[in-house]
């Protein structure tokens, strides 16, 4: 590392700067120094640093154009490692003691890019270069092409690794917003706050004031930021008032509710232990004073790109609030006197003004005055012809009014095309501003409901009129809050004038414009020809243009080159600029970073896991576990000795058919259903009859959606003369829900019915297996009576378990064995794992994972998600019977339609490979035998397979067209994946007990 | 956007899912088939006021009728769907009766 140079250029002290403290930081890999309050540009500026990156096409030198968020050619990464930030704008960067940044887009490094000769190929990179260049061969593309071009163009590197800070949301309710804190917005604010309303006032910036703290103009007699700070100090102390400094308001939605930024700790090092980097804030706001300034348009004019061409209002920034001189001697391009202020700070600072080059005619605007004022030569009607010096402005050709040019050597150029009233936030919900010749800006016009544009953002340039303005609109804002809001005193201001005459350019009667660049958008590289040549191709709608040139699509999203493209387009297509029409403006107004939007719903915070109350102890018996939704459940349970999982899961499937297993099944839906009506409503709901479940039996009920298809299956059981508890698949748990209330509140409101989901409520133990009774014969009381005549299949029960637990004991079986469904309060689940396991050990007990489950239920041919998947309808599930065709129920016209029950469809069937080795696999799609491998052919698909201990193969479920009438035909499995086919037998999808015997046992 | 919920407030819209259009009407098991084809499928998309349904299944779970301008995102009116679907079966049936 070299030795920090001498900040050569800090001339004064700036009001925003403390120069009592010194901070280090390093750019490029070289130390330099600055003061708090310092941006990144500004500290390097001091310094005489001008060259800050590379253009994005061409890699041309650039360096500073503005102070403020519109930068659009200082981008630079920000910090190293897993904090590295790309593209940020140097701007608005605060300096901090330790600070790192490099420049981004050169190699191999700034001051020489090899890349730069990118600049002699202009006629190959020019207006729909990626359109045109790179069209043929198609296959060169992705290959050849964009890796090129992604490695030649483009700005920085995002981080490799996860960021590591904190990233918070929050939600405020204000009754006024005001979003900016320049001479308009503390008016605002004071007059809001003084009435007692509740105040948010948002500033990105630092420090409020604004412009006040670019320009040297007084308040009251005392410098403008004095003011800003004292209204800030009167605010801090109003309970019902918050400023929130260095917070964004990037967008504008529905319903007065505003997203803003809080860059909370981007202006340190590292954030304090547990402080969020940024904060998210959505405000709610009843009313909103958009005070959001103006941004200074460049002109465009031959290579009006070299570093040390910038904007007259961001010199006075570095001047007045930072004490830097961009230059030592300056050349004015201006077509208004906000311009001329530049010269006169300029000229008090000492640093000489070699010409002013007004673009008006002689007679109009104080430039003449100025100009003698700072001993500079005046070019009334003139304009810069072109501009000098590759890595840094040297001199100028200017063209006075005659058309004589002449060289004028300087080292920079402060420019001022006149100021442009930011009012993206007026325009994010669709409301198109209006153009305004005499102040050559857009100005809002209709405003979306409760928002007001005060000060400069409603072109409103002058100061004394900027804090009428802002007053009036923070006291009517807070009348129609209902607060009696009256106008506070206001400062007094010294008058200005702004005097604009429309200046976009200065190309025409130049002899060097032919070749060189006037850049219009300096961050994507666009360039007025590249505008005059999509004219002539006709793209001449601005959308157009925009997509065809990538203008104003950057990350400046062409806050300082819209405007300038839109006069030239104008002007080329010789229509007005009304008639040429303006973009509207997307929210953010900044960039806003991916992070911010996430917050803390990163990881499990932005996807939970839900945990079975079994979860604890199925962890202790070393479960593997499966996420099913957002539910974890145990997949199998692996014993010692066992080798994969294939012998795990065989074990426990043998284990349910031999003896006696069990499974958490809490994760299903449970919904508690009560009412009169409960009954007439599931009538409606089921495709099947409800009407007469008795109480303490149960049914298995298919539900359609309203166009015929299947949508979810269950059971519910009959608690109770009124009530109902369903179950739902685990998928659909809140999908039925939903479902359930709409049909009730929406299409059947006479009925008398409640739902409440009891999923999280009872835990719920499947035990299956020969068994199960013995087992259970242990757990529940006494007093009930277990035997298959007291309690038969299908049978429920409230009864209670180990001596006066509340329980419900349902006998069901999605594994065809004798079975049954035990649940208890939850915060008894994992107790009822432990017991299970005690006293099911004397009849071979074992706990069998979803993997077990799905081989039990392929082998019983029951139905699940994959068979249930949207597409399929009752008939196609074999189902076809369960359809009433005695009552109107969710889908029962729908599934009339004569192809929904056609027999053709493909409807569900068994498989089983010929060779019991052959391995099946879902997916796979049946032919018949011999058929050609083309989709004509296809009669079906396998949706569920399983290796089956019980029969001794691979075993599929599957849908094939007229699939119940082929029974034993021989059909050919394509699995285009792998590339195989196997040959199939046609089966009944039952496997296991086709009789339903052992249910009953 | 946020909406009003008659049992709950002004709420944000994370609250709410959007479910279509509310002027449709269930037709009656024995309709024709283009009936339940426009009511299943076919949905108007005006530009302007529109009755809608929203579900607010992260409140209270009602089923709401909301009037919003489709190209403002106004809200109009709010109301609980199940308090509409009572009030038109009322008017109905009287109807039915003057009839």
């Amino acid at each position: 590392m070299s030795a920090a140079p001498a900040q050569i250029f800090r001339v004064r002290s700036g009001n925003g700067v403390d120069t009592s403290q010194t901070l280090h930081f390093s750019f490029d890999g070289k130390t330099y120094t600055g003061h708090p309050g310092d941006t990144l540009a500004s500290a390097l500026l001091a310094h005489g640093v001008r060259l800050f990156g590379r253009s994005f096409k061409y890699h041309r030198p650039r360096g500073l154009l503005s102070a403020g968020p519109e930068e659009p050619n200082a981008l630079v990464e920000l910090r190293d490692g897993a904090r590295r930030e790309p593209n940020t704008r140097v701007t608005v960067v605060e300096l901090f003691d330790g600070l790192n940044a490099s420049s981004q887009n050169r190699w191999p490094s700034l001051s020489f890019d090899a890349l730069g000769m990118n600049g002699l190929f202009t006629s190959v990179l020019g207006a729909g270069f990626y359109y045109k260049t790179f069209m043929w061969p198609a296959s060169f593309w992705e290959k050849l092409y964009e890796p090129m071009i992604r490695r030649a163009a483009g700005l920085g590197r995002a981080a490799d690794e996860a960021d590591p800070d904190l990233y918070e949301k929050s939600t405020a309710f204000c009754d006024v917003l005001v979003v900016g804190s320049g001479p308009a917005g503390l008016a605002a604010a004071l007059a809001a706050g003084r009435s007692g309303a509740r105040v948010i006032l948002c500033e990105q910036d630092a420090l409020p004031g604004g412009r006040l703290r670019d320009e040297s103009a007084t308040l009251d007699g005392k410098a403008g930021w004095q003011w800003a700070e004292q209204v800030r100090q009167e605010l801090a102390g109003m309970p019902e008032v918050r400023v929130m400094t260095r917070t964004c308001v990037f967008g504008a939605y529905d319903g007065g509710t505003y997203g803003a930024l809080e860059r909370v700790a981007d202006h340190v090092a590292l954030p304090k232990d547990g402080q969020p980097r940024q904060r998210l804030w959505r405000i709610v706001a009843r009313e909103c004073v958009m005070a959001t300034g103006a941004i200074e348009r460049p002109v465009v004019f031959p290579n009006n790109d070299r570093p040390g061409v910038m904007l007259a209002g961001a010199v006075r920034t570095y001047l007045n609030r930072f004490g830097v001189s961009p230059g030592r001697k300056a050349v004015l391009y201006i077509c208004n006197d906000d311009g001329l202020r530049t010269a006169l700070d300029l000229r008090r600072a000492g640093v000489a003004i070699a010409a002013i080059v007004d673009s008006r005619p002689a007679g109009v605007g104080g430039g003449a005055q100025v100009a003698s004022q700072c001993g500079a030569a005046f070019f009334p009607g003139g304009a810069i012809a072109d501009c000098y010096g590759h890595s840094g402005v040297k001199a100028v050709l200017v063209r006075d009014a005659s058309g004589k040019a002449r060289s004028i050597a300087c080292d920079l150029v402060a420019m001022s095309g006149g100021w442009s009233p930011n009012v993206a936030l007026a325009t994010h919900l669709g409301n198109r501003p209006v153009w305004h010749d005499d102040l050559c800006a857009f100005l809002p016009s209709t405003l979306p409901p409760g928002m007001v544009a005060a000060g400069a953002a409603a072109g409103v340039f002058d100061t004394a009129e900027a804090l009428h303005d802002g007053a009036v609109a923070g006291q009517r804002a807070a009348v129609a809050c209902g607060f009696a809001a009256t106008l506070p005193v206001l400062p007094e201001a010294e008058p200005t004038r702004y005097a604009i005459r429309a200046l976009f350019h200065a190309l025409k009667g130049v002899p060097s414009a032919k070749k060189a660049k006037a850049f219009v958008d300096f961050q994507n590289d666009v360039t007025a020809k590249d505008v005059a040549l999509a004219a002539r191709e006709g793209f001449v709608s601005v959308e157009h243009l925009k997509r065809y040139t990538t203008l104003g699509m950057a990350t400046d999203q062409g806050k300082t080159s819209n405007i300038n493209a839109l006069a030239l387009l104008a002007e080329i297509t010789e229509r007005t600029i009304p008639q040429t029409g303006t973009t509207l403006i997307r929210p953010p107004v900044q960039p806003v970073a991916i992070e911010a939007l996430a917050g803390p719903h990163r990881g499990t915070h932005f996807k939970p896991t839900r945990l079975p109350p079994t979860h604890q102890w199925a962890e202790e018996q070393g479960a593997v576990f499966t996420a099913n939704g957002l539910w974890m459940r145990a997949q199998w349970f692996p014993r010692s000795g066992e080798t994969d999982w294939l012998e795990t899961v065989s074990r426990e499937v043998r284990t349910v058919r031999e003896a006696v297993g069990f499974c958490d099944v809490t994760t299903l839906g449970k919904i508690d259903i009560q009412g009169p009506d409960a009954a007439e409503f599931l009538n409606r709901i089921y495709v099947n009859a409800w009407l007469k479940l008795a109480v303490g039996r149960v049914r298995y009920g298919l539900m359609l959606r309203e166009d015929g298809f299947a949508y979810d299956d269950g059971t519910t059981a009959r608690l109770g003369e009124n009530h109902y508890v369903m179950t739902t698949t685990t998928a659909n748990a809140g999908g039925v829900m939903a479902h359930l209330e709409f049909c009730h509140q929406w299409l059947w409101p006479e009925l008398d019915v409640q739902f409440i989901s009891v999923t999280d409520e009872w835990a719920q133990i499947a035990v299956a297996g020969p068994k199960s009774r013995a087992v259970l014969e242990k757990i529940v009381d006494a007093s009930f009576d277990l035997s298959n005549e007291a309690f038969p299949y299908m049978a429920a029960a409230e009864l209670t378990v180990c001596g006066g637990v509340a329980a419900r004991l349902f006998r069901l079986s999605f594994s065809g064995e004798l079975a049954y469904e035990l649940a208890v309060p939850a915060r008894y689940g994992d107790a009822l794992a432990r017991l299970l396991m005690k006293v099911g050990e004397p009849f071979g007990i074992a706990p069998y994972g979803t993997e077990a489950l799905g081989v039990l239920r392929i082998e019983k041919g029951h139905p699940a998600g994959p068979e249930l998947n949207g597409q399929t309808t009752a008939h196609d599930l074999g189902m076809g019977r369960l359809l009433s065709t005695k009552k109107d129920f969710i889908g029962s016209r729908m599934a009339q339609r004569p192809a929904l029950t056609d027999p053709a469809r493909p409807t569900l069937i068994g498989i089983q490979p010929v060779n019991p080795e052959d391995m099946l696999v879902a997916g796979s799609h049946l032919l018949p035998q011999g058929a050609s491998a083309t989709a004509t052919s296809d009669q079906g698909w396998l949706s569920s397979v399983a290796w089956s201990p019980s029969v001794g193969s691979w075993i599929g479920l599957g849908f094939l067209t007229n699939g119940p009438a082929r029974k034993g035909e021989i059909v050919s499995v394509h699995n285009l994946l792998a590339g195989t086919i196997i040959a199939a037998r046609i089966v009944d999808p039952v496997f296991v007990d086709p009789k339903g015997e052992r249910l009953h046992g | 956007m946020r909406l009003t919920c008659p049992s709950c407030g002004s709420r944000g819209l994370e609250e709410f899912t959007y479910r279509g259009d509310a002027s449709v009407r269930r037709p009656a098991a024995d309709a024709s088939e283009q009936a339940w084809v426009d009511y299943v499928y076919l949905r108007d998309n005006p530009c302007g006021r529109h009755q809608e349904l929203w579900y607010h299944g992260a409140g209270c779970r009602s089923w709401l009728v909301v009037t919003r301008d489709t190209r403002t995102h106004e809200i109009f009116d709010v109301r609980n769907a199940r308090d509409v679907a009572l009030t038109e079966r009322q008017t109905d049936a009287g109807q039915g009766e003057i009839a």
